[in-house]
Parts: C-alpha cells; sequence; structure tokens
C-alpha cells in the first residue's frame, strides 16, 4: 500500500500550474516554513472570472499535489464558485489524502480564499471578513 | 537504476546471514530449553552464536544477552541502571540531546518517577567530548548513556574516552552502538565500556534480534518475565534462526570492517564532494569523525519529503529527517540539537551506504539529487523570496 493515491503522486510529479502571474489580480499565501508547508496562489481575475491561476508551494507531496489539484478546480471558474471550494472537494478529487495530510488540503483551501481577499482588497471591493480564513485560527503548526 | 541508500534504517540480509539461519528454521529447530536431542541442539547453537558475539565484543560470553533488538536492549541497560542507582540514592542520569528514541523516552519515563536526567547539548557539529562527561558527573550520578554513532548525522563519538572518564568517577557508562557495531572498532573493555546496545539488522543480519552487553557484576532489571532465558534476565524462548543469523553477519561484518570503511569513505566523501557544490547546502554531522558510510545534508529552501519522493521516482531509496515522513509535524530533534532552525531542518536528506553500493551509482546520485532539488526549488516560493533578495538565505 503506497502512501498516497495513484492520483496524488500524479499531481505530484506533474503538477499543473506552477509558476507565477506577474502583475496578478490577487496573492495569497498560506502556511509558514516552520511548520514545513507555504503555498503561494497567484490569481488573474476578469469579470470576477478566474481566467488563470498559479501555484508555487514549499512542502511535502500532498501539498503539491493539494495546489496542483486546487488551481485547476478554480481555473476559469467565478470567484462566487472558487470561495466553496472547500478542502474535502480537493482532497476527495485526489482520491484521499493520508489523515496527517489533510492540512495541505486546508492550505489550498485558503490560498485560494486569501488571494481572492487580496483581489478585494486591492479593488476597494466590500466583502465580510467572516467569510475568509485568519491563519491563527488554524492549530496545525502550533505558532 | 534502482539503489538503496537507507543502509542506517536496514539492511538487506547478507548471503551468510541466509546461509546459516536456513537449518535452524526446519532442521535445527527445538526449543533450546528442551532436554530432548532436538531441544539441545539448538542450545548448542546458542551457546556457539553468544560466543562469536563475545569474541568479537572482546567479552565473555555470559556477558551477553540477545533481546528483540537495540530498542530493547538500550531499555533494559538504562532502566537497570536506573534501579541500580535508586537503590544507594542516585538518581542522576547523563545522556546527550540527541540520543535514539529508544534512549530518550526511556529517560522520560525515568524523569517522571523522579529521576533527574541532564541532556548534554552537542554542539554545531554534533558531538560529544569527554570533558562535557566528566564537567556533567555529580556525586548522585548513576548512569552515563552516549550513543556511539548517531543515526541521523553520522557523528561518531569519543566512546573510549567517555568511557575512561565514567571508569575514574565510578558511574556506570553504556553506550547505544547500533549505529556502530559492525561498522566501528568495539572491545568494550579497552574502551571502558559496562553495557552497549546493538542491533543486527543495521550489519546484514536479520530483523527483530539484538544484544545487550553488560559487565559481570551489573545487576540487570528484567523488562520480560517469564522464563529462565538468558539467565533469568529476558523471558521468552530464544530466536534461535535470528540469533545465529546476528552473529553470522557480525562475524563477517567484523571481519570485512577495515576494508568496507576504506571503500565507503571513499564513496562517502565523494558524495559529500558532489552534493556540497549544490548552492545553500550544508553537511550535517561531524565531517572527519563520522560513520564511514553517511551522509547527511540540509538544502535551503525545499522541504524533505517531496524530495525523497521525486527520489525514489528515480530509483533512489534515501531517507530525510522530514516531519512529514514520520507523520509529526515536528522537524527532526537531532537537526535542532545541532541548531539547525525548523526551515532549514524540513529540507533534510540522509543517504546511508553499504559496500553493495557502487561507484556508478555515487555518479548516477549526483546527477539526480542537484536536479530534484532545483526542480523543487523553482516551484519554492520561500526560494524565490530568498533568490529576489525578500528573504535572507540561512545557509550561506
Amino acid at each position: 500500500m503506497a502512501l498516497y493515491s495513484e492520483k496524488v503522486m500524479d499531481h505530484f510529479q506533474n503538477p499543473r500550474n506552477v509558476g507565477v502571474i506577474e502583475n496578478a489580480d490577487g496573492i495569497g499565501e498560506v502556511g509558514n516554513a516552520r511548520c514545513g508547508d507555504i503555498m503561494k496562489i497567484y490569481l488573474k481575475i476578469d469579470a470576477d472570472v478566474i481566467t488563470d491561476v498559479k501555484f508555487e508551494t514549499f512542502g511535502c507531496g500532498s501539498a503539491i499535489a493539494s495546489s496542483s489539484m486546487a488551481t485547476e478546480m478554480i481555473k476559469g471558474k467565478p470567484l462566487a464558485e472558487a470561495l466553496q471550494l472547500t478542502n474535502k472537494a480537493v482532497a476527495e478529487a485526489l482520491d484521499g489524502l493520508p489523515p496527517h495530510k489533510m492540512h495541505c488540503s486546508v492550505l489550498a483551501e485558503e490560498a485560494i480564499k486569501k488571494a481572492v481577499q487580496n483581489y478585494y482588497d486591492n479593488n476597494g471591493i466590500a466583502y465580510d471578513p467572516a467569510e475568509f480564513p485568519n491563519c491563527h485560527d488554524c492549530e496545525h503548526c502550533g505558532m | 537504476m534502482n539503489i538503496y541508500v537507507d543502509n542506517a534504517a536496514t539492511t538487506r540480509m547478507s548471503d551468510a546471514a541466509v546461509a546459516a539461519m536456513m537449518p535452524y528454521m526446519q532442521s535445527v529447530y527445538g526449543n533450546p530449553s528442551s532436554l530432548h536431542t532436538a531441544g539441545q541442539e539448538a542450545a548448542e547453537a546458542l551457546v556457539t552464536a553468544r560466543e562469536e558475539m563475545a569474541a568479537l565484543l572482546g567479552c565473555e560470553p555470559r556477558e551477553i544477552i540477545f533481546t528483540s533488538g537495540g530498542s530493547e536492549a538500550d531499555n533494559q541497560a538504562i532502566v537497570s541502571a536506573a534501579r541500580i542507582g535508586q537503590r544507594k540514592g542516585k538518581k542522576h542520569i547523563i545522556s546527550s540531546a540527541f540520543e535514539h528514541h529508544a534512549v530518550l523516552h526511556t529517560l522520560k519515563k525515568l524523569e517522571k518517577e523522579g529521576f533527574e536526567v541532564t541532556l548534554l547539548e552537542v554542539g554545531s557539529v554534533g558531538t560529544v567530548t569527554a570533558a562535557q562527561v566528566a564537567e556533567a558527573i555529580r556525586e548522585d550520578t548513576c548512569l552515563v548513556t552516549i550513543m556511539y554513532a548517531n543515526n541521523e548525522i553520522g557523528s561518531v563519538m569519543p566512546i573510549a574516552e567517555i568511557g575512561a572518564v565514567c571508569r575514574e568517577k565510578g558511574v556506570l557508562f553504556h553506550t547505544d552502538a547500533v549505529q556502530a557495531a559492525g561498522h566501528l572498532a568495539i572491545d568494550v573493555k579497552a574502551q571502558n565500556i559496562d553495557m552497549l546496545s546493538l542491533s543486527a539488522h543495521k550489519f546484514h543480519g536479520p530483523k527483530g534480534v539484538g544484544a545487550l552487553y553488560v559487565r559481570k557484576g551489573i545487576l540487570l532489571t528484567n523488562l520480560i518475565e517469564g522464563g529462565a532465558q538468558e539467565r533469568g534476565k529476558r523471558a521468552g524462548t530464544e530466536n534461535v534462526p535470528a540469533i545465529v543469523g546476528m552473529a553470522a553477519a557480525f562475524k563477517e561484518a567484523c571481519g570485512l570492517r577495515e576494508q568496507n570503511a576504506a571503500y565507503l569513505t571513499a564513496l562517502r566523501d565523494k558524495l559529500i564532494a558532489g552534493l556540497s557544490a549544490i548552492p545553500h547546502s550544508v553537511l550535517n554531522g561531524d565531517p572527519e569523525n563520522r560513520l564511514p558510510g553517511n551522509v547527511h545534508f540540509c538544502f535551503e529552501g525545499i522541504e524533505g519529503e517531496s524530495l525523497l519522493l521525486l527520489l525514489d521516482a528515480k530509483g533512489i531509496c534515501a531517507s530525510s529527517g522530514s516531519a512529514c515522513t514520520s507523520g509529526s509535524l515536528e522537524p527532526s530533534h537531532v537537526l535542532l540539537a545541532i541548531g539547525r532552525p525548523h526551515e532549514i531542518a524540513h529540507g533534510s536528506l540522509r543517504l546511508s551506504l553499504c559496500p553493495e553500493n557502487t561507484e556508478e551509482q555515487v555518479d548516477y546520485m549526483l546527477k539526480a539529487i542537484p536536479e530534484v532539488v532545483a526542480y523543487l526549488r523553482g516551484m519554492s516560493p520561500v526560494w524565490r523570496d530568498m533568490v529576489e533578495g525578500r528573504k535572507e538565505f540561512i545557509i550561506k
């Protein structure tokens, strides 16, 4: 029994949407190097639709696979839909993650939300802060 | 290419060990405690194995206790010394910050019982000196337990010097020699070692068997009760095939020790030189006093588990001190003990060689590892921040 599903290994070894978007409309970074995972998501947004998305990740195999899958799931989608993306949906799309790796999918969900929040901030668009993650809500690295 | 460089985790059994074990599974399968011929034949095999192990360690056969492995031997040695100390009102134990968990967790348990434990610092190179030990010894010290060689970063400790200090001060000295046995010279008398733990599968013997050397006159405390085996100090029917296999493997490893060490040191140093050329990388552990087959690096800007998985995809079976591989988020206590910050400790790689590895494999690894490191750095936001000057490199 391998540590990861074939889907995780595929997205880890052939990650989709790796890179940087110059002049991105929204950037979200979560995690910290101390706990071993950092995820950064870049969004290009046109008329409330995500026209392009890229990611950079420092982390384990499941963190890279979660970033890759999450970017695929939101590319071309309206912002409202991207904000509905849950970590569970990312993990399910990867045919599951080991229990102690579920926080990687949480990082993917939060990085996307943070990037959207950053887009709202940049453009003076009002939103309810309660709907966006706060790093300190997550206990996983004990910071 | 299929390259196994995780020999500090476990080794492939040698032909000699396998051949030695075979008769004791189906032909000579008696219980050594049985009076009949079948049992006595097995008992004779135990006697021979014990004599061989003792001769190679420089002790008497009756000073060897067969155990289920290194962890059990460590547990029994430490608990026994603690009980001896306790009876004399001595409840202070000295060890180091980067011992194996078989030692550290046993010490934690004793701390809860009221023992006081001093963990010596190991410095940035990762070693313990005899002077540090001498300074830490108190009136109420009942045990010094310092590993012979570190399992992660390969530093070799000055065991004979530490042994001499302990003998002079009249304090029991135990060494966890799991990574050293079969790889480094051992002479328990000359090195003033009172107790020593070893494990067969680290020197091409079978898994699930090890030995504890305990100097005559030191009273052992049982961890397992139930029978008269091992002079009543370790109950349970002896694992005869494994014990015979361990003795055969140990004999072979000790016989070839100097030759193997020379061969491995050359491969090791080529790997160290090659990997040092990767920018912002650092060798961990003592560069001089080092296990012949140990290479251990940290690479800035990447995480160890993804490195291992990509190396595995290229046919390289290696290891890391990475938190992610162990299922915990804390990085290796060994890397933290030598002062590597968490950020760096996450990006570690251990290659542990054996005589079956070749120079061709070393060349392949020296091509594959820099490629994988560069690839992962290419997608790392941490690396980008450092390259673009928003963050300082920790490894210069």
